[in-house]
């Protein structure tokens, strides 16, 4: 993103972003491809619970469908555990696990 | 045949069953209830049977029964120490939860006219479900398609398999209940989506 009220252009070197998010929201919630949940189904509960977009949400459900797993989110592992639990109880088969780095 | 749910004023969801269709789903939910509350919940396989009995926390290990494995999947697939733990502290409330709302789903039957024994021809059973009530059924329906499904051994794409069975395969009456049921799910989500 542009930062746009520095007085003077200065080199600053930039931090690695990919490098932050990992360290900030090291672990991922996965949901994987069955043969029972509905399409529609899906993507109303990731716009239900995590609040998505509907075009977001259609977008991971096809990953789901096609790919046969999506990461739905990513956070610190207390919240990952929360999301898992929450798939669980919509009777989304779901994962977590450490990002790749 | 019910023409599934519709879209509820004020948010929600109607629908209309027969009487033979309410009695169907509440005979399936409340299958659901019986595999919920019966397999036990504690851990059964400890070395140790004074740590066993004194471990009331919750189970460590997946359900043998493949539904209930379904139903509660293992959340860390590469970490048996992880699993244990998560399913300890998850497990109960999940199930607990199911079982509630397979009986909920039983209540508003009841409540909407379903006698006790199903004995009058020609019966029809009006459902109203309030937002939260609609979210309760969809995911007991989800949890009842899922029982199903696994019983019967579906898999992606076997829809044509499935579809050829010969009527008298008990196994092709299972499977068009489980269609009807994916059909009501679907007019559910469809009417909250909207």
């Amino acid at each position: 993103m542009a930062a746009v009220s520095a007085p003077t252009p200065v080199e600053v070197e930039q931090p690695d972003t990919d490098d932050l998010t990992v360290l900030d929201r090291p672990w991922v919630t996965i949901v994987w491809n069955d043969p029972v949940n509905l399409m529609s189904y899906v993507t109303y509960v990731f716009q239900t619970y995590f609040g998505y977009s509907k075009k977001k949400a259609e977008k991971l459900m096809l990953e789901v469908h096609h790919d046969g797993k999506s990461v739905v989110s990513d956070g610190s592992r207390e919240e990952m555990e929360r999301d898992v639990q929450a798939m669980h109880e919509y009777g989304l088969w779901a994962t977590m696990e450490k990002q790749d780095v | 045949m019910s023409d599934g749910f519709q879209r509820r004023r004020g948010g929600g969801a109607i629908a209309t069953f027969s009487g033979f269709e309410a009695d169907l789903l509440r005979s399936l939910a409340s299958q659901l209830v019986e595999l919920l509350r019966n397999e036990t919940a504690a851990p059964n396989s400890g070395e140790d049977p004074l740590e066993e009995m004194l471990d009331f926390s919750g189970p460590t290990t997946e359900p043998d029964d493949p539904v209930l494995a379904r139903l509660f999947p293992t959340a860390y697939p590469h970490d048996v120490e992880a699993a244990g733990e998560f399913r300890r502290f998850t497990e109960g409330t999940l199930r607990d939860h199911k079982a509630r709302g397979a009986g909920d789903i039983i209540e508003t039957l009841e409540e909407a006219g379903l006698p006790p024994e199903l004995d009058e021809n020609g019966l029809t059973v009006d459902v109203e479900l309030d937002p939260s009530e609609s979210v309760t059924w969809l995911k007991s329906l989800t949890d009842i398609r899922l029982a199903l499904a696994t019983r019967l051994g579906v898999e992606e794409g076997d829809e044509g398999y499935w579809e050829q069975l010969p009527e008298e395969d008990p196994r092709a009456h299972v499977y068009d209940i489980y269609q009807w049921v994916g059909y009501l799910q679907e007019t559910l989500v469809d009417s909250l989506s909207r």
